[in-house]
């Protein structure tokens, strides 16, 4: 029916197409289509070349930079942002228990890395946790305490950090 | 009153949930109707003048807000310590990357175009300087004398000293830029609102500089400007004096266009490239003991390159030369220091703030020393630590609640620093006799931290904060200590939620809103949780005795709800309940600023780090096997968070050592202004960094507490080049060390031992 490309997809549940209007341009970021036209600005742009991972999102399950990701390629994918994540996911816990988070600003795209880890592997090593999050530069934690936060999220309960002696 | 107190609890950060969940708003997430974009022209050549500003074809320059320095209606500099640093530069500019030209439009693909099609016509400098040495041999011009501060500490008598020395060390030592990388880009969102008042919300430390700056300006009374904090996503001293700037041109940009909001964000490549850093140092030591190791003298000359404008290197300048003897006795010595001007884009404040580039001098120097005397580092260190009874270099008298030695000990312990230390030299004598290519080595770092302002600076401050409560005895810390990710929000509350005797959930931070909070000094200097925790603990008082007083709140055993009704009546009489206290510095603090002597510091937070490193001759990579970091803070506020804070900042201190190279292009800007080629280091790259801390009593802040945000900074520099040293007997002077240094290093080692 339809003349132009056929472009739709999902983003934390709601449908976006060219078909009505919710796509601009299939030019378009991804980043810019969640936080302008979604409205949604839980997703960050820290350097905007796919380097810091603060725009993290999870395409189909998979973590992806949605700043080097045009909408285009997006046709029948699922977009999980973090304001799709659900409020009880046990990595929102475990990131306020090991005081994971400082400036936050790395946060929602870290949590999102974190996701796609326990996704494909709910229980990782400390090693595997250091090389799934190494897409996502923070500056202010040093990491120690996100890696503690993951592992605690994994283990499903228990204490994380708690502070050095 | 209410049983187990919130100071010392790991209590969970009040903005966590919000921060997790994507849910806090930053800068760059605020919009309004009818909001415009701003941008940025910048100079392009290191230093000039600006000739001619042309607006080219091809653009509808009447769809645009257009500001140049003629449109400014007040003054035309940022209010710092000089007013040497223009606005918008007009004329005559000192470096690359200076604003001329804003433009503004709601359309940002429409402003990239316009931004690329103005054309400045600059007759560049001929004689550009742009190292420490240039500009101090005048090969070039920058400022009359190149010099903006020339600092002398002088104990003793240095020919003495020199006398009684049985053996010198003498080296050279630098260190180079680093860039902040906060994750968060700057930005500035300023509008006039319904009432007439110019508002200006963004990412910040410091929100009175920003209102200084603003008034200046516009020419506005502060009455009619109003400056609001977001959420800031991290600082590290980069948002202390540049946000000042992004705030006025953001203002002259909404003031242009009649009021309308105007958006200013940075993206990373003009952060980067635009925003301070972290000043280059040149540190040339002397420094020489009796033959037992006591020290016989010390001789520095500490040079910072300041780049184009004073900004802050005069106080940068002056806590470098305070640190640069390091936590030693010595009866001698002599420190120059020096802030340079160059034509690169002014530097500024980073967490340690010219510590870390005179403590890594000094520790280097101590190695050297140590090795010139045969004796290990540590023997060295132990025979010159400060112990109670001595007075530091700059005069402050070492009392008894300072336990150096026992923060050392610890670290030996937990690093089991001299088992390894021998493990090493056995494994790199066995891969040496085998021709295998891993060698390991591990340094030691001792160091100290003065927390808040130097001298009397926070004299000067007389910061001010307020306590407030409501009827329901809901309680507010009032105050413009920002959050950038540091803790504030929840550590305060913890302090002043022990001082009333109500649980921690009664307690928040109000928004820091220069229009409601009073001038508590700015968010910098370690100074957050010890001098403006120690007035919200007094503030915090006053509250709870005036409620004793007025409105029958039990001078015992109030629980929560007693102290919510004591609040209802004291309000029924009265329009508001707060109570307020102003800083007085310890009757200790007594420094003259001109000799530099006396106490410059309320307290110092000490440390001993020790970092093991495993080094591949064969790809010249410099891995970081473990890190132990031991230091006494006094007492700790919030365990998790300072916790938070030593791992951080020993992690950015490790890019500083290992990673973040600035690369300065030909005109004296950052050529590596991106992530991608401006290395910090990742989750992949860090080793275990084990943190403990000591809490001895006396620190000057609330229940004890000392300034600690800034320390950690200081020794991950020193350790970890002294490993490096350690593992292959190399000399390496200088940070970063990226493996090309290393190359260079050891093909000197071979050089030295052949000849």
């Amino acid at each position: 029916m339809s003349e132009g490309p056929v472009l739709s997809f999902t983003l934390n549940g709601r449908v976006f197409s060219a078909a009505d209007g919710t796509v601009p341009s299939p030019a378009m970021r991804l980043l810019d289509l969640i936080r302008l036209h979604a409205g949604q600005t839980g997703t960050k742009e820290g350097c905007g070349e796919g380097e810091c991972g603060a725009c993290a999102v999870l395409v189909d399950g998979e973590l992806a930079n949605s700043c080097l990701v045009p909408v285009g390629q997006l046709h029948g994918c699922t977009v999980t942002s973090i304001e799709g994540l659900p409020r009880n996911d046990p990595l929102v816990a475990a990131f306020a228990r090991a005081g994971a988070a400082q400036c936050g600003i790395c946060t929602p795209g870290m949590v999102m890395a974190a996701r796609a880890l326990l996704d494909r592997d709910p229980h990782p090593t400390l090693e595997a946790v250091r090389e799934a999050l190494a897409g996502n530069l923070c500056r202010c934690t040093g990491y120690v305490r996100i890696h503690a936060a993951v592992l605690d999220a994994a283990a499903g309960e228990g204490t994380a950090g708690g502070g050095a002696s | 009153m209410s049983g187990r107190g919130a100071v010392g609890a790991p209590v969970v950060r009040k903005d966590a949930a919000a921060k997790i969940l994507g849910e806090a708003r930053y800068v760059d997430d605020l919009s309004c109707p009818g909001m415009l974009h701003g941008a940025t022209v910048r100079t392009r050549s290191a230093g000039g003048t600006v000739e001619r500003i042309e607006f080219g074809p091809g653009v509808d320059w009447s769809s645009f807000v257009v500001v140049t320095a003629s449109d400014i209606p007040g003054v035309n500099a940022t209010q710092m310590i000089e007013l040497d640093q223009p606005v918008l530069a007009s004329g005559r500019y000192r470096h690359a990357g200076e604003p001329v030209v804003l433009l503004a439009h709601a359309d940002r693909r429409l402003l990239r175009e316009a931004v690329a099609a103005v054309r400045l016509h600059e007759r560049p400098n001929p004689s550009p300087v742009f190292s420490i040495d240039d500009a101090l041999a005048l090969r070039g011009e920058v400022c009359p004398g190149n010099v903006y501060r020339d600092y002398r500490m002088e104990r003793g008598d240095l020919a003495a000293g020199e006398a009684v020395a049985d053996v010198v060390f003498e080296g050279r030592f630098e260190t180079g830029s680093q860039e902040h990388v906060y994750i968060e880009p700057q930005g500035m969102l300023a509008q006039i609102d319904a009432a007439g008042v110019l508002v200006v919300e963004g990412s910040m430390q410091c929100p009175y500089y920003v209102l200084g700056t603003l008034t200046a300006v516009t020419g506005r009374d502060p009455g009619s400007v109003r400056v609001v904090q977001c959420t800031t996503g991290g600082g590290f001293g980069g948002k202390e004096e540049y946000p000042s700037h992004i705030a006025a041109h953001a203002a002259l940009l909404s003031l242009r266009a009649g009021g309308r909001p105007v958006k200013l964000v940075y993206d990373r490549a003009e952060d980067m490239l635009a925003t301070p850093k972290r000043h280059p140092s040149r540190t040339l030591v002397r420094i020489g003991a009796r033959r037992d190791g006591r020290l016989a003298f010390l001789d520095v000359d500490f040079a910072l390159d300041g780049g184009a404008y004073t900004t802050l290197s005069p106080v940068v300048l002056s806590r470098g030369v305070i640190h640069a003897p390091g936590p030693y006795a010595c009866p001698h010595a002599r420190v120059r220091g020096r802030a340079v001007a160059t034509n690169h884009p002014p530097n500024g404040a980073f967490r340690g703030f010219g510590a870390p580039q005179s403590i890594f001098a000094i520790e280097q120097a101590m190695d050297g020393l140590a090795r010139a005397l045969g004796m290990t580092p540590l023997e060295l260190r132990r025979v010159n630590l400060l112990r109670p009874g001595d007075r530091s270099v700059p005069g402050q008298p070492i009392d008894e609640t300072t336990d150096f030695d026992a923060v050392l000990d610890q670290a030996l312990y937990e690093s089991d620093y001299l088992a390894r230390r021998e493990a090493f030299a056995a494994f790199n004598a066995g891969n040496a006799a085998a021709g295998l290519p891993l060698r390991r080595g591990i340094g030691l770092a001792t160091f100290h931290h003065g927390a808040g302002f130097t001298g009397n600076g926070e004299v000067v401050l007389a910061s001010m904060a307020k306590v407030r409560a409501d009827r329901r005895g809901q309680v507010e810390v009032v105050a413009s200590s920002s959050e950038m990710g540091q803790g504030n929000t929840t550590s305060l509350c913890q302090v002043v939620a022990d001082a009333l005797g109500v649980p921690l959930e009664r307690v928040t931070q109000a928004r820091v809103d220069t229009h409601d909070v009073p001038d508590s000094g700015p968010t910098v200097a370690s100074r957050t949780c010890m001098v403006v925790g120690l007035i919200l603990e007094q503030a915090a008082r006053r509250l709870r005795a005036e409620l004793v007083a007025k409105a029958g709140l039990p001078v015992e055993g109030a629980d929560e709800h007693a102290f919510a009704a004591a609040c209802a009546r004291y309000l029924d009489g009265h329009p508001t309940l707060e109570a307020e206290a102003r800083y007085e510095p310890p009757a200790s603090v007594q420094w003259d600023e001109v000799v530099f002597e006396g106490s410059p510091y309320a307290s110092y937070a000490w440390a001993s780090y020790v970092a093991e490193v495993e080094v591949d001759l064969t790809t010249c990579e410099v891995a970081l096997t473990g890190f132990t970091a031991v230091q006494e803070v006094g007492r700790v506020v919030n365990p998790v968070i300072a916790a938070g804070q030593v791992e951080g900042g020993v992690v950015q201190g490790i890019g500083f050592a290992l990673f973040e190279k600035v690369v300065w292009d030909g005109n004296g800007t950052m050529a590596n202004n991106r992530m991608t080629n401006y290395i910090i280091p990742t989750s992949a790259d860090i080793p275990p960094v084990r943190v403990f801390f000591q809490e001895q009593p006396g620190g000057a802040g609330p229940s004890g507490a000392k300034g600690l945000g800034e320390l950690p900074m200081d020794g991950p520099g020193p350790a970890i080049l002294s490993a490096v040293n350690d593992a292959l007997g190399t000399r390496i002077a200088s940070l970063p060390v990226l493996p090309e240094d290393v190359m260079d290093a050891l093909q000197a080692a071979s050089a030295r031992e052949a000849a």
